[in-house]
């Protein structure tokens, strides 16, 4: 394929392999030094940066949880106070879905997306740098708080009238309304990247039929990004005006009422779960289908039920607050609803097994981790069909049977496919393979440990454990589940030490991984390991849903690209047919001062009202120095 | 209930690891609601049981059956992927079924567990952080009383609590009677149960409520209807007046020391309206939310210093000589 050539501008059909390889290079490269660190809008640097920041995370919420495991290993332990278990339960609910959870699976997904539909940046880069860097931020402010003893303490769900003034005079809660906001903006960014990117950057012929499954998932995830986040960043917001300056958005005396935020908060609350769970489907599909050596089996059926998936879970919110005295018949149907999401999740395991059953497995640990996700993630669905019926809800609404319930659905939905994951696309991104003998002591000990501590917590709920308590008394015969629990977290978080070890160690010393060393069907293992700053030294043209089992010897290719300038090409909606040449961003350093404006006037609105006045005009400043024009010759245009 | 739950019964009580039969326990049911909630439990388990063992047979033989040999990922056969195909749908719609099934079984029993009860006794529960107010209301004012974290309940009558929160939002729970429903600020909710058996069963606060969160238990105590009436003609009665001079320096003490400002004990000077009734704290079996057995030695530790067995809790510590605890307390343990 070629396009009409404009005098006097270096395309790339002029040049041979290495000096494409060369100029291109040094066109998309990130600048050198520091400030040129901070100034990349490279998907991959900010990708890469995206996903160790949110293992960061995952470690200090994974410490916490520990710390919880020994406090409750036997009765009336004083290891930790009250104020202090109050502060770290919320710490850890908060942290693992708004710092990890969430952004892990976009950090794959800004890493992996622009690769695998065959482009050379993600949509829209500054803003990706942008949405990292508030990302940090928050997180950072968050975590300082804590180490501070101004930790939130009200649970990471937030309830009013607890979370209001009057019970929580301290600003507390002020500090995670506003984690709140930080992250969303950042997810929102990301969401949206996504969606252009794959909408308008994919390879021409990658039609909409061809597009690899984990894409999917992301493209549907980021969706339910945009309808649900929406929604919390309103309820936090209002909680946030409430205490700073008197509104009476859930103050029931004056008209508001609690339930309110109760509403908001689960309408975004429950998407979060699928949030979570569909990228971690999406790299199921992928990590299964290069196992077995063969497609998922039921393309359409999987796409159809992430779909479905989406949808549905917007409607059963509700399940949440089943026990806060709600119209009978209503809660009846939002029964219903909940447990219809459980035809679309089966269908998708159906595809996963009927694809094993077919396929050739090859033993290796990210198949591994997928046998464990569909062992754990099933018997968590099914807790979850349980738990929709509103008498048994009844009982075990807020008790440890729910604990172990939503750690069985996301552990096994999403961290078991994400460490998948990890040893999957390692070598993609480091260049060199992890350790395959650690790997598999890393999976057992995951496995192994995830269901000692966990099983046991459905035991504990159906004996009276209710959720978010700091003790127990021995008189109330938990105490042996409870020390078992703690023992298996204790196991379940050697296997993620032995994660981190493996990292380490493989970095300096893996075996050398190579362009595709799974023989993997997707564009993204059609480059180098790690990748060039340009991803693909010539844009390639898909044919086939899996191009590189289909084209083995080398994939057809699009010429007539700019090699003097960041140029990718943009392709229709359906059938990704070329449409135009379109400018990419250049590096800058805009994004982190906006980034920074913006932080100091998040932060400095919950001490005071006028900060909302004086920080904006530092944003605009930034703002006005992002989009200031180049000059490129498009802009004149 | 039919005879496999009995036997899942009998054996989780037996299990040495988790003695299912604690005071406050789903699978331990002695009322009508918590009753039909485990037998709906135990349908949706069955099923889930069944569904995930078939899932893990599955993919164990998946992973077992001989495989072809050579690897042609794409070399597919079109037969079998439609045939395949059609099976994947077909279990999506027997999915459907099972789950639409379960929909209705669960109304159901919900239907059952949300009836409301003929000639129900109707009691006021107000959530505090961290305890419960108990009312007993009646049409004639004299024949209502107010108590506190423990509520006395007739057997075999269906008992109606009006549940309200003077704070933040807890939840009202006893597993053996029925399941939770919460006290919501500017709301009021309801709750009906029925207590088939004589016995004390254990409730706790099931939605986080702050600090002392975990101490906020209660006591049902469900009584024979005959014992119920006298024990209720009881505490209708006003306090009992001190029999001896250290009770009567007590009365005075409870007074003078600020007690009376928080505390209310019908018919005596002690009105104050902030902190649990204690007009017949001596009847009761437990004290502070069901976190210590009430007796002298646990009562006078409380009182001494509150703050150190319950971190947070809205009493404060108030000084006193030794001498003047001990009178209080010698006061207190008369109020029957």
């Amino acid at each position: 394929m070629s396009m009409a050539a404009e005098p006097n501008e270096l395309r790339d059909d002029v040049l041979n392999g290495l000096q494409l390889s060369t100029q291109l290079e040094k066109v998309w490269r990130t600048p050198s030094g520091l400030v040129g660190a901070l100034m990349s809008v490279d998907h991959k640097v900010v990708g890469r940066r995206y996903i160790v920041t949110a293992f960061a995370f995952l470690l200090l919420g994974g410490i916490l949880a520990i710390l919880m495991r020994v406090q409750l290993a036997g009765p009336e332990k004083t290891f930790l106070s009250a104020d202090k278990y109050n502060q770290i339960f919320t710490m850890h609910g908060s942290t693992m879905m708004f710092l990890f959870a969430v952004p892990v699976m976009e950090a794959f997904a800004v890493y992996l997306v622009p690769l695998m539909v065959g482009t050379r940046n993600i949509a829209f880069p500054r803003l990706n740098a942008f949405s990292y860097w508030m990302f940090l931020f928050g997180g950072c402010f968050l975590w300082i708080s804590f180490l501070f003893n101004a930790g939130p303490d009200v649970g990471w769900f937030s309830y009013v009238p607890l979370s209001s003034l009057q019970f929580t005079p301290t600003k507390r809660a002020d500090v995670w309304a506003q984690m709140i906001t930080f992250t969303e903006v950042a997810a929102l960014a990301v969401a949206v990247e996504i969606v252009v990117t794959v909408f308008k950057l994919r390879a021409p012929g990658m039609t909409l039929d061809r597009i690899p499954l984990f894409v999917w998932a992301m493209l549907v995830t980021s969706f339910l990004v945009m309808f649900a986040m929406p929604s919390i960043m309103v309820a936090s917001t209002s909680l946030i005006l409430d205490r700073l300056v008197n509104t009476r958005f859930y103050d029931s005396s004056s008209g508001g009422h609690p339930l309110l935020w109760q509403h908001l908060f689960w309408f975004f609350g429950h998407p979060e779960v699928y949030i979570i769970f569909i990228p971690g489907t999406g790299m199921v599909s992928a990590i299964l289908a290069t196992f077995v050596r063969r497609p998922v089996i039921g393309y359409p059926i999987v796409i159809l039920s992430l779909i479905a998936t989406g949808f549905l879970s917007f409607g059963l919110w509700v399940h949440h607050m089943f026990v806060t005295g709600l119209p009978q018949l209503g809660a009846g149907l939002f029964t219903a609803s909940s447990m219809l999401i459980a035809v679309p999740s089966g269908l998708q395991i159906f595809c996963w097994l009927a694809t094993l059953w077919d396929g050739r497995p090859v033993y290796r640990t990210p198949l591994l981790f997928v046998i464990g996700f569909v062992v754990i993630f099933v018997l968590g669905g099914l807790s979850g069909v349980m738990v929709a019926s509103v008498p048994i809800d009844t009982q075990v609404h807020d008790t440890y049977f729910i604990v172990a319930h939503f750690h069985y659905v996301l552990i096994g939905g999403a961290v078991f496919p994400l460490v998948g994951a990890v040893y999957y696309w390692f070598p993609k991104i480091a260049g060199r393979m992890l350790s395959e003998r650690l790997g598999r002591w890393n999976f057992w000990l995951a496995f192994i440990g995830f269901n000692v501590a966990f099983f046991p917590m459905h035991i504990l709920g159906l004996i009276g454990m209710p959720r978010r308590v700091y003790t127990y008394t021995a008189d109330m015969d938990w105490a042996h589940l409870n020390l078992l629990s703690s023992g298996g977290a204790l196991i379940f978080a050697l296997s993620f030490a032995l994660l981190l070890v493996n990292v380490i160690y493989s970095l300096r010393k893996g075996e050398l991984a190579g362009d595709n060393p799974w023989n993997a069907s997707t564009l993204e293992w059609a480059t180098s390991s790690p990748p060039p700053p340009q991803n693909f030294d010539r844009i390639p043209v898909v044919k086939h849903r899996d191009p590189l089992w289909a084209d083995s010897e080398s994939l057809p290719v699009v010429a007539g690209l700019s090699a003097e300038r960041r140029e990718i090409l943009l392709t229709s909606l359906a059938e990704a047919e070329p449409q135009i040449r379109e400018a990419s961003p250049e590096p800058s350093i805009w994004p982190l001062l906006a980034a920074i404006a913006t932080t100091v006037f998040f932060i400095g609105s919950i001490f005071t009202p006028w900060a909302v006045l004086w920080g904006t005009p530092p944003m605009a400043v930034t703002l006005i120095g992002w989009f200031w024009p180049a000059g490129s010759k498009e802009d004149e245009e | 209930m039919p005879v496999w739950v009995r036997i899942v019964l009998v054996l989780c009580t037996t299990w040495p690891l988790a003695a299912c039969a604690g005071r406050q326990s789903t699978l331990d049911p002695q009322g009508l609601q918590s009753e039909q909630i485990l037998h709906t439990l135990f349908i949706f388990l069955g099923v889930a049981a069944i569904v995930w063992i078939a899932v893990v047979i599955v993919l164990a033989l998946g992973m077992l059956r001989r495989k072809r040999l050579a690897d042609q990922p794409l070399d597919l056969h079109q037969a079998f992927e439609e045939r395949t195909g059609r099976v994947i749908i077909g279990l999506g719609v027997a999915t459907t079924v099972i789950v639409l099934g379960l929909s209705f079984v669960s109304y159901a029993g919900q239907r059952i567990v949300f009836a409301k009860g003929e000639n129900a006794l109707t009691l006021k529960i107000i959530g505090h952080q961290w305890w419960w107010e108990v009312r007993y209301e009646d049409d004639s004012p004299h024949r209502s009383f107010v108590t506190a974290n423990e509520i006395r309940i007739p057997t075999g009558q269906p008992v109606k609590v009006e549940l309200e929160s003077a704070d933040v939002v807890h939840s009202f729970w006893v597993p053996s009677l029925t399941g939770k429903m919460d006290l919501i600020t500017g709301q009021k909710n309801e709750l009906q149960f029925t207590a088939k058996n004589a016995g004390v069963y254990r409730g706790q606060c099931a939605e986080f409520c702050g600090l002392q969160h975990a101490h906020m238990a209660f006591a049902v105590i469900a009584l024979p209807p005959d014992e119920f009436g006298r024990w209720r003609d009881r505490e209708n009665q006003s306090a009992n007046s001190p029999a001896d001079q250290l009770g009567k320096q007590g009365e005075a003490l409870f007074r003078a020391r600020g007690c009376a400002l928080c505390h209310n004990i019908s018919g005596t000077l002690a009105g104050g309206q902030l902190g649990p009734d204690l007009t017949h704290i001596g009847s009761r079996t437990t004290i502070t939310a069901g976190t210590l057995p009430n007796t002298p030695a646990t009562l006078g530790a409380w009182i001494a210093d509150p703050q150190h067995i319950k971190p947070g809790n809205l009493m404060p510590k108030m000084p006193l000589q030794s001498g003047e605890l001990i009178a209080i307390l010698h006061y207190l343990e008369q109020l029957k």
